[in-house]
């Protein structure tokens, strides 16, 4: 199977440079996505077979390092995490033979969309600790060059050089962290790493670096504040890719190195992955609510999720680590189907907003509104996302945070003190975090698509094409069969939690209705599916039952609103003050929120003021003083660049003579 | 098998029929209290009655969601309240939704009636969805951690479970448990907008959260509303009722006295549970909106302590 998925990276690495060549002709855009459409699905089938036939392949190239090669190697993990890539890599190019038609610089963009879709099936893919290095860079590359595709918008610009220098951070850390694992003898491959065994310190010390190194990529607090910004710069098929899957692909990294690669886990290291997953999720949601720009909202969405999935993965440690196989199971099958679910539904939203950008050429959501009526069909898909991503029942979202809650709820039984105090906090958290993220869902749908138009671009926004409309219905239906049947999918992850944690989940399709059920039914069950055609059924005999009985009658009127209503539409609610009851309890300690009213004088004729003020207390005090300090060194050795030969030859010889004197005193 | 989905479709139809009853009781008693006359115990029935007789009157930009979203509420919240073991703990399909799952999917229900706010693009519709959203935001993580309190306790989130465990009487008194059934009733305030929160009698325009909501909804649509909110009462006493007074609950398979036990039992809890509501609403002012953060804080945090109890004593 390995040799297979290879060809079509390599298709996909072919594509790149034909994009090149074809990027003028009209019809490039439907010829490289239609091609990246048809060899994401071979490769989502690949990764299908590879986890459902349970069969696992590898390949050696002789690339790379001399002494090593390139090793490849599907497994289930990677097996699973190829049909996340591929599934929304699929629906992305799908949606883009439609979006991309409008795509203002398309020789921009259409060479480095399929070598960044290469670029995350090789991390995926790679079996040895250099390709999975120089993979990585590759993907953080070409979506640096999607990012920056629009450079003449001067935040998109700013945006890519934060990626670029987050990424790089982000790569140094896993390198260090992989040269600890491969040691003085360079076994890079992953096979030689497994039987390495590092002492506890030593594992430690890579617990942390992939913690960060692969955390900053997937948007882990206080690291993400790369993605907020460059999510949504990049064309919004390929921010759904951002978001939805490279972030995966960074949890990928996470898990590989953290269950795999590291051995028996100590039971601390859980600690720091459940606080960073809690605090993640609440603040990513927080964050998001204050956001009005559509795109941001969902990228800031994303480090939520993130955070939701690293409860997940701290669980499964915490439990791995006191020998709780069961539960470990339960926790990391919460985490990974969380995994599938998000990069469905953020893929979806992202879709949304790209045709809503692209039918009003706007992504503020002050400017929008009403736009349920002139985009019907775009308006329901991005509703299923919105409440597939709340978390509410029927749909997928809510399964995946279930799980967790029930592994949450076996956690009593962990023997450490520290995990006792922590994970309730972390439930509470998360509980938390699921009811602001209705709250944000509430606010994104209602402002943007009801209501009534804002300006005269939303008033005459026109449905999106029917390819983007295919993909947005395929998630949306993705969406819902995952809800109503969990079973299936927890099956197929059965592998991955074997191979991972030593044991699965008990198998829930033979069960009666197909209920899931994690540990036995006297805990716990759910069954997405009855809950789904009872609220159906009673909707239905409710609506039948009135009409027929009592009345159908509907007549059309002014707007009641107390009496008063007022034509003009900026007196609806916007999405700030939306936000302002949430602004005022959570956002005065986090963000510092300020409301300043400015009320002139009795007579006077200036407009009254209200001005909101938020700080991003990790940028003014995170991140601002590091750029300060690194702004300020390189200004303070500028001068090193206009010193004369002489100057310049008596500091290489200083150089040589103190490098000769430390190797001499060197123990 | 018959019996047992007869069970549940019974189950199901008292809890819509006494809704409107409990309503009525509640305005009676407070009315009373008042040293008012106050309408007649059948009031809410009639009203409903009306309503859905009558033509519904929509915003001209109102769209179809807004039409739909009345039945979906309306669905959610029976479907919700049909799982809460009333008369009898043997429900059929009781293990279909367990209680974290009947927390979301009350909390769909809020999530489509706060859309339905926004929709006619009102400022009175909006400023009933934000505060809505902002009082569900901290109720909801509250009603969950009462939940896993309630579940470590009982080592099920299966409400048959967890109301058999209570009533069997190994439970004895546990300092949880109170701090969950405070965090619970305070949870039920809120979320059902009674005083001191939210006057489901006002219609005085900055105090409303829930009915300035509704505000645009009329004829049938107003009635599948109201009675979705007569519902979500009976739920939570209900659940209160099954939880922490579960005496008298017909055990499944249980004898034609026990189940008539068992009615008549609820019949009184309910009873009991709305004359304590009109008590304590009559007897306390509404709170301004921003102090509701404090109030539902203060039950996350008993839902937290309460965890956190048992996480540590269970290991003691």
């Amino acid at each position: 199977m390995a040799n297979y998925a290879l060809y079509s990276v390599a298709v996909l690495l072919a594509l790149a440079p034909i994009a090149v060549v074809l990027a003028a002709s009209p019809s490039a855009s439907n010829v490289i996505y239609s091609a990246c459409l048809v060899v994401a699905l071979v490769l989502c089938v690949v990764g299908v077979i590879s986890l459902l036939g349970r069969t696992s392949s590898s390949v050696t190239l002789p690339l790379g390092l001399p002494w090593l090669g390139a090793h490849f190697r599907i497994d289930a993990l990677a097996a699973f995490f190829m049909i996340v890539v591929n599934l929304g890599g699929a629906a992305a190019s799908l949606f883009a033979i439609g979006y991309g038609q409008h795509e203002q610089a398309p020789e921009r963009v259409l060479p480095f969309y399929p070598a960044y879709l290469a670029g995350m099936n090789l991390v995926v893919l790679s079996d040895d600790a250099f390709s999975f290095l120089v993979s990585w860079e590759f993907m953080s590359l070409s979506s640096w060059a999607l990012v920056v595709a629009h450079h003449w918008e001067h935040e998109n610009l700013r945006a890519g050089y934060i990626y670029l220098l987050m990424a790089s951070f982000g790569t140094l850390a896993l390198l260090l962290g992989f040269g600890l694992l491969a040691g003085a003898n360079g076994n890079y491959a992953f096979d030689a790493i497994r039987v390495s065994h590092p002492s506890a310190a030593l594992a430690a010390l890579v617990l942390i670096l992939a913690l960060i190194g692969a955390g900053s990529k997937a948007g882990i607090f206080p690291l993400h504040a790369w993605l907020p910004l460059a999510h949504p710069a990049a064309p919004s098929h390929v921010s759904a890719l951002m978001s939805g899957v490279m972030t995966k692909v960074a949890v990928y990294g996470f898990i590989r190195i953290a269950f795999d690669l590291l051995g028996a886990p100590e039971w601390w290291w859980s600690m720091l992955v459940l606080a960073a997953g809690g605090i993640t999720a609440v603040m990513g949601v927080l964050y998001a609510l204050m956001q009005h720009d559509l795109k941001r909202l969902l990228a800031y969405h994303t480090v939520e999720n993130i955070g939701i999935i690293y409860i997940g993965l701290g669980l499964a440690l915490a439990f791995k680590a006191n020998g709780m196989a069961v539960a470990a199971a339960l926790a990391l099958t919460a985490g990974l189907l969380h995994v599938f679910n998000h990069s469905i539904f953020k893929s979806l939203l992202f879709f949304g907003a790209g045709a809503v950008l692209n039918s009003t050429g706007e992504r503020d959501m002050e400017h929008l509104g009403g736009l349920i009526h002139r985009m019907p069909q775009t308006a329901f898909v991005f509703l299923v996302g919105c409440v597939a991503i709340s978390a509410l029942p029927p749909l997928n979202g809510f399964v995946s945070e279930w799980l967790t809650f029930q592994a949450i709820l076996l956690s009593p039984q962990l023997p450490s003190w520290g995990l006792k105090f922590l994970v309730p906090a972390v439930g509470a958290l998360l509980a938390l975090s699921a009811a602001l993220a209705a709250a944000c869902f509430v606010k994104a749908f209602g402002v943007s698509f009801l209501g009534r138009p804002r300006t005269p671009a939303a008033a005459t926004a026109h449905e999106t094409d029917s390819n983007s409309l295919a993909a947005m219905f395929f998630l949306a239906a993705l969406c819902l069969v995952a809800g109503v049947l969990p079973g299936i999918f927890i099956d197929a992850l059965a592998p991955v939690t074997n191979a991972l944690v030593g044991t699965s989940m008990p198998h829930q399709t033979g069960l009666d209705w197909l209920t899931i059920v994690p540990i036995a039914e006297s805990r716990s069950s759910y069954n997405g599916l009855l809950v789904f055609i009872f609220v159906t059924v009673s909707g239905s005999i409710a609506a039948l039952g009135i009409h027929r009985l009592a009345s159908d009658k509907l007549r059309r009127g002014p707007a009641w609103d107390c009496g008063y209503p007022d034509s003009s539409p900026v007196t609806q609610y916007t999405a700030s003050s939306f936000a302002q009851p949430i602004r005022r309890v959570f956002g005065t300690t986090v963000f510092r929120a300020r409301e300043i009213g400015e009320m002139p004088a009795p007579g006077a004729t200036a407009p009254a003021r209200l001005t909101v003020e938020l700080h991003d207390l990790i940028w003014d005090y995170g991140y601002a003083p590091i750029a300060a300090f690194v702004g300020g060194a390189a200004d303070r050795l500028n001068v090193l660049q206009f010193l004369t030969i002489r100057r310049y030859l008596t500091l290489v010889f200083a150089a040589l003579v103190v490098l000769l004197l430390v190797l001499a005193i060197w123990p | 098998m018959m019996r047992d989905y007869l069970f549940q479709g019974l189950q199901m139809l008292l809890v819509l029929l006494l809704s409107p009853l409990l309503t009525g009781l509640v305005r009676k008693v407070k009315a009373r209290l008042l040293r008012r006359q106050g309408p007649p115990l059948l009031q809410p029935y009639r009203d409903l009655v009306r309503l859905m007789r009558k033509d519904v009157v929509l915003a001209e930009n109102a769209s179809w969601l807004f039409r739909a979203i009345p039945y979906i509420v309306f669905a959610g919240t029976w479907v919700a309240a049909s799982l809460v073991p009333t008369f009898a703990s043997g429900l059929l399909f009781s293990w279909s939704a367990d209680l974290i799952a009947l927390v979301a999917l009350l909390g769909s229900a809020r999530f489509f009636l706060a859309l339905a706010g926004l929709d006619v693009g009102t400022s009175f519709g909006g400023i009933g969805s934000s505060r809505e959203v902002m009082i569900a935001s901290l109720a909801e993580p509250a009603m969950l951690m009462i939940v896993f309190t309630l579940a470590l306790v009982a080592g099920s989130t299966q409400l048959s479970a967890i109301a058999a465990h209570m009533v069997s009487g190994e439970v004895g008194l546990r300092v949880s448990l109170g701090l969950a059934l405070l965090g619970l009733i305070m949870v039920a305030i809120a979320e059902n907008g009674r005083i001191p929160i939210d006057n489901p009698a006002t219609h005085l325009e900055l105090t409303m959260v829930h009915e300035a909501m509704v505000l645009e909804y009329s004829g049938r649509h107003l009635a599948l509303i109201d009675l979705s909110s007569e519902l979500k009462l009976v739920l939570y006493i209900s659940m209160i009722g099954c939880l922490f007074t579960p005496w008298g609950i017909a055990p499944p398979n249980g004898s034609a006295t026990e189940i008539a036990i068992g009615i008549g039992s609820y019949i009184a809890k309910l009873t009991l549970g709305g004359f304590l509501l009109a008590v304590f609403e009559t007897s306390i002012a509404k709170m301004r909106v921003f102090r509701v953060p404090a109030f539902l804080g203060a039950a996350l945090m008993l839902g937290l302590l309460g965890t956190l109890l048992l996480f540590v004593s269970g290991s003691l």
